[in-house]
């Protein structure tokens, strides 16, 4: 099956559910986070991802935007607020239905996160947990389809040939390429990417940036980006979030982001630095 | 899927080749153990005995009978003096064996035979150290003293060794180019580099003297083991509870002591 | 004495309040010489009471000299016919109780590693079972479970799989504990279930650990199981036993060389087997 195809078939199953989220795949409300009582790293965060593009957020490290990411799919247990996806309250779910929420989220991570020691392909299937037994998992037995998969997007993101590599054996950008891979193979409704690019040099960093805007706009999925980078974050993405202190305090187009916008991100003395 | 199914198993072999080599070794060790546990006899049948008569056991054990606690004091005592000795002085003599076995100080003619020494003394189990002993120069203490001491070359010296050979020459020629003389290069180059890490060894060594001090009077070296193999043969299990509730103590305390000391040596 | 050399104005560079560098802290150097006392005075107590009786000191280098005289030749032509059999069975014993040890010890071993049970009371008790595992020793641990299955290899192998839980499980919560976040977070991210969690997250990461612990841990077992036969655990120690309670030295040597023999074999196995999967 070609890629195009499946993603017609995959954007058609999936209409009834966007109808019911109104046009948003991914709703905030008020969600706050305080790791220490009454120091909140999150401030009552309200924010609606619309079904298709790219959103990055932005803003200085320590303002909570990997928090805010990993309470999404509740890597981290948000305090209070609520993360709608798909017109379900993901902060209410427990065992099973939480797990099957999660498998609709795929996440790249910045330091990759494969298991260094399982061969590429099978980092790639890792993608699959959520959906397959715990037997076949066990003994190997993938379904076929997932397994045609994993070599679509192997020959897709340029490794066909390191299927049974191990990933200890991949350079940073390879790794974040598989990274990518295991993410899609999920067939998530929503990409998530907490600073994908920062471990990597400044020429990858665009390499991987292009590659998941396009994965994910072949696809049809949704991307949520963090990252530092306000150039790469420019470059690529259709909205831009910025976040100060724990709140949101830019919104909008990347091209209304001015300097003003920039200083009340990431204060007066970093200005210079950050705009090139 | 569009797919046909013959490519799909080749994608599949492609993914998962399938170890063979593994395969057959997992295999080989599974029959071996089915193997083994019929050689040895094992049967569910004389498991389920077992378990029966363990419960038993065990409510026999219960409660610990401490009246005979002076007999239990004298036992612990004894075993804590043959650790404390067969320590110093198993620790002491390691000092020369594990020199005279340092490949980078010593022609292979003197480590050969030191090695031997080591090999030996951690080949055997203690227990069966002292039941030599036992047999050569009689039951009580010296016998178990002499088994530990012999445990502790084994493991200290080796150690020891093992320590003087990672360390750095260069200190040991600056010594030996002032003209110092083969015992000076040894307590000015080399003791100050391992030392930190022997006493290390040491109070580990001394740990583990503690733990089979408490052991070797099952085979008549002296010690609480004495008392522990008379009260099993007695049937007295609840005496046997009591003296094992003493000795796990006696470790613990002797496991505490031994962490501060590395500590405090740090 | 060096301060002599310093010229005056070197001196006076020197601030009046500058610390004397000492390698240790005043507590520092007290504690150290009360351990250096205690040992001292432990040492002393110990060779006042130990009861010695210095006829038997004064001859043991005799006796020693004269039992070894006993034993030689070894008395080959005994291994094949009792002590080979014997022999085999002790690696049985220690093998069989290798692997039923890692069997017990693993899930012990998970509950008390804290990333994967955050319950401080289950880990606090699973600890508790490694460290009562360890404290006692292995003849201990074989004297009960004669009492229990009756003298023979089932008590032997039970009883060093009892022994062995403490080890291989600590050190198997230990190296779980280290294994790296980031996979584990990105499989729940994907979400996997818990089991699938532990097969693909955490397995592969102890895995090479795990092989070593299990190895070596055999590796000991070998040595350990030696001395079951001696309280009738089954094993190579009941031949020793029964050779020594005749006074049959010549075969007691031939026990002993064999034990030497295979303790340094599967030494060698062991460094051999370590090379290839590590």
């Amino acid at each position: 099956m070609s890629v195009a195809e499946d993603h017609l078939a995959r954007s058609a199953s999936r209409a009834p559910g966007h109808a019911a989220a109104g046009g948003n795949v991914l709703s905030l409300r008020n969600l706050t986070k305080a790791y220490e009582r009454g120091k909140p790293v999150l401030r009552e965060i309200s924010l609606d991802f619309p079904a298709r593009g790219v959103v990055a957020i932005i803003g200085p490290s320590g303002t909570g935007k990997s928090t805010l990411i990993r309470c999404i799919n509740r890597l981290v247990e948000p305090t209070s607020g609520a993360v709608l996806l798909g017109g379900t309250d993901l902060t209410k779910l427990r065992g099973a239905r939480l797990r099957a929420a999660r498998r609709e989220i795929g996440m790249v991570f910045q330091e990759y996160n494969l298991v260094e020691r399982l061969s590429v392909m099978e980092n790639l299937l890792c993608g699959r947990l959520g959906y397959v037994s715990l037997w076949r998992v066990w003994t190997r037995r993938y379904p076929d389809e997932d397994i045609a998969r994993a070599f679509e997007l192997l020959e897709r993101i340029g490794l066909a040939d390191f299927a049974v590599r191990r990933a200890d054996a991949l350079s940073g950008g390879q790794r974040q390429r598989v990274g990518i891979a295991r993410a899609v193979m999920q067939s998530p409704r929503l990409l998530l990417a907490d600073e994908p690019t920062s471990s990597l040099d400044p020429r990858t960093s665009v390499e991987i940036m292009e590659l998941m805007r396009d994965m994910a706009a072949e696809r049809d999925i949704p991307v949520i980006i963090n990252i530092h980078d306000v150039a790469l974050a420019r470059r690529f993405a259709s909205r831009i979030v910025g976040m100060s202190g724990g709140s949101v305090v830019y919104d909008g187009a990347p091209e209304g982001l001015n300097d003003d916008h920039l200083t009340q991100i990431y204060g007066r003395r970093e200005t210079g630095g950050w705009i090139e | 899927m569009s797919t046909p199914p013959s490519d799909i198993d080749q994608l599949r072999a492609r993914a998962f080749a399938p170890d063979w080599r593994l395969r057959a070794v997992w295999l080989g060790f599974a029959v071996y153990v089915l193997y083994a546990a019929g050689q040895l006899n094992f049967t569910w049948e004389r498991f389920v005995v077992g378990i029966d008569r363990g419960a038993t056991f065990l409510g026999r054990m219960f409660p610990p009978e401490f009246v005979r606690w002076q007999l239990l004091v004298e036992g612990l005592l004894e075993s804590l003096q043959i650790a404390i000795i067969a320590s110093a002085i198993g620790i002491l003599l390691s000092l020369p064996i594990g020199l005279l076995a340092a490949r980078n100080l010593m022609p292979s003619a003197v480590t050969v035979p030191a090695r031997a020494v080591i090999a030996l003394a951690r080949s055997f189990h203690p227990i069966i150290v002292a039941i030599i002993f036992v047999k050569a120069i009689g039951f009580g203490p010296l016998a178990g003293i002499c088994a530990l001491i012999f445990a502790s070359i084994g493991f200290v010296a080796k150690l020891f060794a093992e320590a003087i050979e990672e360390i750095s020459l260069k200190q040991v020629e600056a010594i030996r180019a002032t003209g110092a003389t083969f015992m000076g290069v040894v307590i000015m180059g080399v003791l100050p580099q391992v030392l930190s890490r022997f006493i290390g060894f040491a109070t580990y060594q001394l740990d583990s003297n503690l733990r089979n001090s408490t052991m070797v009077g099952i085979v008549g070296g002296g010690g609480i083991g004495g008392t522990l193999f008379s009260a099993f043969r007695r049937f007295d299990y609840d005496f046997v509870c009591a003296i094992l509730i003493a000795i796990i103590a006696m470790i613990m305390v002797g496991e505490l002591i031994a962490t501060w000391l590395r500590k405090t040596f740090q | 004495m060096a301060q002599k050399d310093l010229s005056v104005t070197e001196i006076a560079t020197i601030p009046p309040t500058a610390p004397i560098w000492r390698r240790f802290s005043p507590l520092q150097r007290m504690a150290r010489f009360a351990v250096y006392l205690a040992v001292v005075m432990a040492l002393v107590w110990s060779v006042r009471n130990v009861q010695i009786i210095p006829e038997f000191l004064y001859d043991a280098h005799n006796q020693m000299a004269d039992l070894f005289t006993r034993m030689w030749p070894p008395d080959l032509a005994y291994y094949p016919t009792t002590v080979h059999g014997a022999l085999i069975e002790t690696l049985h014993i220690a093998t069989l109780g290798t692997i039923l040890s890692i069997l017990m010890a693993v899930p012990i071993g998970l509950m008390a590693a804290r990333n994967i049970v955050p319950f401080r009371l289950v880990n606090e008790f699973a600890k508790l079972i490694l460290i009562a595992s360890r404290s006692v020793n292995s003849l201990v641990w074989a004297l009960l479970f004669v009492a229990i299955f009756g003298p023979g290899a089932l008590a032997g192998t039970i009883a060093i799989a009892f022994r062995s839980i403490g080890f291989v499980g600590k050190l198997f919560s230990e190296a779980v504990e280290e294994a790296n976040s980031g996979p584990i977070e990105a499989l729940i991210a994907a979400g996997a279930s818990w089991p699938a969690v532990l097969i693909k997250g955490y397995w592969p990461q102890v895995q090479p650990a795990f092989w070593s612990i299990a190895l070596f841990r055999w590796d000991i077992n070998v040595r350990e199981s030696a001395v079951l036969g001696l309280v009738g655990a089954g094993g190579i120690g009941l031949v020793l036993d029964t050779a020594m309670n005749f006074f049959q030295w010549t075969r007691v040597a031939t026990v002993l060389l064999a034990i030497f023999a295979v303790v340094i074999m599967a030494e060698i196995v062991v460094t051999q087997i370590r090379k290839r999967l590590i």
